[in-house]
């Protein structure tokens, strides 16, 4: 069993009026069955209102289960009792840098969660060095969040989640409100953490050029898993993809045209190098033709 | 306008004000303040001026940065300097149309106005050297002992600091929708009061929206992140009290002592 | 001398936008004097799709604000339809109903009970009879895609794309000759993003509306604009076709900006010898052009 298990999950969001009476069910989450596998880094994509981020909510008890289990490390999430040892283990960062940063200073943010779950004065030290470190902000412990960019931000926030010492990291739309190079500035800091530091990561976004080297993708749909396999599996179906109203990287789409067209192409074109190499061959081959004279 | 309140804004310089424990620094300001109200005569004035003029000296904050927090309080200062000025009764020195400046006015108004820029500059000796958190942590630390009869004394100084951490945050905000809603056509300044007051509901709307949006979002970052009251908390940064913090005590006292003193000269 | 020609030119050509020495600097005279424009020069025709791009930080935002009389220049000149704003008594209100501003994350200004209200907002702040308010709020809906239905719904109940639309009729309800709009697709699903910039350039195809796009997104860029503006530290750096300026992507890239994905590519092929123009930044244009090399 993975460091996150969950199985036949379903959220409703329930409204209520003043009286306490049911007004309106909405379900977010409509069976999701999965199972992620330590050291794995999983994309999650799905537009917006999918369930992806209902379902990130469920890793660490945020949201419990209408129906259905999550289990983290083993932890049942609806075990009042193991809550905060399931937020220890699967630490969140949410979508908007400004709400999330506490304290007034860097390396005072980055130990609110230590000092939450009683560490000792040292060992918050020793936690928040490492995690500056690990994220890349140390030479900046000393300002104030509100003079960092977005990117920045996000690092504070990682670093404030590796400071709890977590097994696992749910990323819930980090990079939505970046721009491009603070978006490329978090995702490198993910992998880096994913790689280095072997933690799980769960990326939850709407942006394709960041799962293309994710170990898995999981696309949702209306509350569902609709889509689950390696990134080139799910990139080689642009049109199921579209269908979900979601999209593929240039490159992936100019593959899947020239294919389209009739060009000899692999299915599923992540990368620039990957089109250059499959591609290259073809042009250089036609081109030789040409100059014997077999062209038209 | 907001920027121009220097009254709560850090100066990071390193003197042995910035250094001491902010409870010294609370208890210190309280003992100041008290001591205006003590002083009564020249010779109680002259000991204030002296420790404060000390004081600053020591924080190494310019003195010219220090006065702009004065400008805040300018309307209070004139107000109730008037007030003693031409409200005191007593003997006559200057009197034209229905104004008249008496003796017992002039002393009175000019102690008044002396109370008061002393008070502000006391203030903001202590917030111009202490960071807000530490500030927030020397109150939780300080007033620790008022959570034995039930006041919720952590909360409290967890909310100052997260105000803090939001004013320059909502500010921002404020500007921003103001000026959405000026390109579409919203009028802020002209008019009169009523026409002013229900022009703010465009503003004060979305602000309050937004408020409500990122306290939900951060009540929800925080709960990820362990918190649950104050209870069973370390820190990260603990207060300890070091020997100039007893010297400092000390000489508080001794102060208040001279202060004293001056009443019974 | 010189202002003669200029003169000719803007009788046949209407001139929406020009502007002159554009300068603004934060905190004039104090200690920490910043330039946030530094001599901007440009004009802007009626009828164009601009695009505005640039690092965070480069004066964008700045500059677009200036363009509706929101901030004022430290020093230099802008004149609309030929007329300077700047001149005494210039009805700064009328401008701005001329020149719509949609900033970033506009469904934060909402505030009223229903949508329709929401809308009405803008037209009513222009003293129009209730009728004519009502009859502009509704059309600006239905450029957006909203229909009846939506008239007395709560805005706070919408989904994020919904919102964000309501928030851009509010704007397009004050009936604009241009209309700027600071990243309207920002923190969108992909289907999202591509539903509003087909609906921008809708209205710019139909009523021939000037529409100044600031974007993060090259591939939008490539796709839309007629023209480029590059930003960078407050001044212009490149102002021409996307073709031409996407052609310094090595130099773009020095400013923390990049070029489309299938510009690189583009280049990469040349770089190896294949025969295809170097000022390809579409996805089908790129297919054409390499389908065309394979055929011939």
């Amino acid at each position: 069993m993975g460091i996150i298990k969950a199985s036949r999950l379903i959220f409703d969001y329930i409204r209520r009026d003043d009286e306490d009476r049911i007004e309106e069910v909405e379900r977010a989450l409509d069976g999701v069955d999965v199972d992620i596998q330590k050291g794995d880094l999983v994309a999650v994509l799905g537009h917006n209102g999918s369930g992806k981020s209902t379902f990130a909510k469920h890793i660490n008890g945020i949201l419990l289960p209408t129906e259905g289990t999550v289990w983290i490390s083993d932890m049942d999430t609806r075990d009042a009792g193991q809550i905060w040892e399931i937020r220890k283990t699967a630490g969140m960062v949410f979508q908007n840098p400004d709400d999330q940063i506490i304290g007034n200073i860097v390396e005072e943010d980055v130990g609110f969660g230590p000092e939450n779950i009683g560490i000792p004065t040292d060992e918050i030290w020793k936690r928040v060095d490492e995690s500056l470190e690990a994220v890349g902000m140390t030479a900046y412990r000393m300002r104030s969040p509100n003079r960092l960019s977005g990117g920045q931000k996000q690092r504070v926030a990682i670093a404030g989640v590796m400071a709890m010492r977590p097994e696992c990291i749910v990323l819930d739309e980090p990079t939505a409100m970046l721009d491009p190079n603070g978006r490329k500035e978090v995702i490198r800091t993910v992998r880096e953490l994913n790689r280095r530091e072997k933690i799980t990561v769960l990326l939850i976004t709407h942006y394709m050029e960041e799962v293309v080297d994710a170990d898995r993708v999981i696309v949702m749909d209306e509350g569902k898993i609709v889509m689950d396999g390696t990134p080139r599996e799910i990139f080689s179906q642009v049109d199921r993809l579209r269908s979900y109203r979601l999209d593929v990287p240039q490159v992936t789409e100019l593959a899947y045209e020239l294919k389209q067209a009739g060009l000899a192409l692999p299915d599923g074109v992540l990368t620039r190098e990957e089109l250059m190499e499959s591609l290259l061959p073809l042009l250089k081959k036609e081109k030789r033709e040409g100059t014997v004279g077999h062209g038209g | 306008m907001l920027r121009e309140i220097t009254l709560g804004q850090y100066y990071p310089v390193d003197s042995l004000i910035h250094r001491l424990d902010p409870r010294t620094k609370l208890f210190g300001t309280l003992v100041f303040i008290l001591s205006l109200f003590v002083a009564d005569d020249i010779w109680g004035y002259g000991l204030a001026t002296i420790v404060l003029i000390v004081v600053i000296r020591l924080t190494k904050v310019p003195f010219k940065y220090m006065v702009k927090g004065l400008r805040a309080v300018l309307f209070l200062l004139l107000l109730s300097v008037s007030f003693n000025l031409f409200l005191t009764s007593g003997q006559v020195l200057v009197q034209f149309w229905i104004f008249k400046i008496t003796r017992e006015g002039l002393r009175l108004a000019g102690f008044m106005a002396v109370r008061l820029v002393y008070l502000v500059l006391g203030s903001t000796i202590m917030t111009l050297t202490t960071t807000p958190n530490a500030l927030t942590d020397g109150m939780e630390k300080g007033l620790g002992f008022l959570n034995k009869v039930g006041a919720p004394v952590h909360e409290i100084s967890m909310m100052m600091s997260i105000a803090l951490r939001f004013i320059p945050i909502l500010v921002e905000e404020t500007d921003k929708i103001m000026k959405a809603q000026m390109a579409r056509g919203a009028d802020f300044e002209t008019g009169d009061l009523i026409q002013k007051a229900k022009a703010m509901v465009p503003l004060l709307v979305p602000l309050f929206i937004s408020a409500f949006r990122r306290a939900t979002d951060l009540a929800m970052a925080m709960e990820a992140r362990c918190y649950r009251g104050g209870s069973g908390r370390t820190k990260m940064k603990p207060l300890h009290y070091e020997m100039r913090d007893r010297v400092g005590y000390c000489l508080q006292f001794a102060y208040l002592a001279g202060m004293a003193g001056t009443r019974l000269l | 001398m010189a202002d003669e020609p200029r003169q000719k030119k803007s009788e046949e050509i209407r001139m929406a936008i020009q502007v002159e020495h554009l300068t603004h600097i934060y905190g004039h005279g104090t200690a920490f004097e910043q330039y946030a424009l530094k001599d901007v020069d440009f004009t802007i025709e009626d009828g164009q799709f601009v695009g505005l791009i640039g690092h965070t930080g480069s004066g964008k935002s700045t500059l677009i604000q200036h363009l509706n009389g929101l901030l004022r220049a430290t020093s230099g000149h802008i004149y609309y339809n030929g007329e300077d704003i700047y001149t005494e008594g210039y009805d700064m209100k009328k401008l701005r109903s001329k020149v719509g501003l949609v900033f970033q994350y506009p469904e934060h200004q909402l505030f009223e009970v229903d949508v329709l209200s929401d809308v009405c907002f803008g037209p009513k702040n222009l003293g129009l009879p209730k009728e004519e308010v009502e009859a502009r709020a509704k059309a600006a809906l239905a450029q957006v895609g909203l229909d009846e239905s939506f008239y007395q719904q709560s805005p706070f109940e919408l989904s994020g794309g919904q919102k964000r639309r309501v928030a851009i009729a509010g704007v397009l309800a004050m009936d604009p000759e241009v209309l700027i709009l600071d990243e309207p697709t920002a923190g969108l699903d992909p289907k999202g993003r591509d539903e509003i910039l087909e609906e921008l350039f809708a209205l710019h195809k139909e009523k021939h509306m000037t529409i100044i796009l600031v974007s993060h997104s090259m591939e939008d860029m490539a796709r839309y604009a007629d023209r480029l503006l590059v930003m960078d530290r407050g001044e212009k750096v490149y102002d021409g076709v996307p073709k031409d300026v996407f052609k310094h992507y090595k130099e773009l890239e020095k400013i923390g900006l990049a070029a489309p994905q299938i510009t690189y590519v583009v280049h990469e092929l040349r770089a190896h010898g294949v025969d295809i123009p170097d000022d390809l930044t579409t996805v089908e244009e790129a297919r054409d052009a390499i389908l065309n090399v394979i055929r011939s």
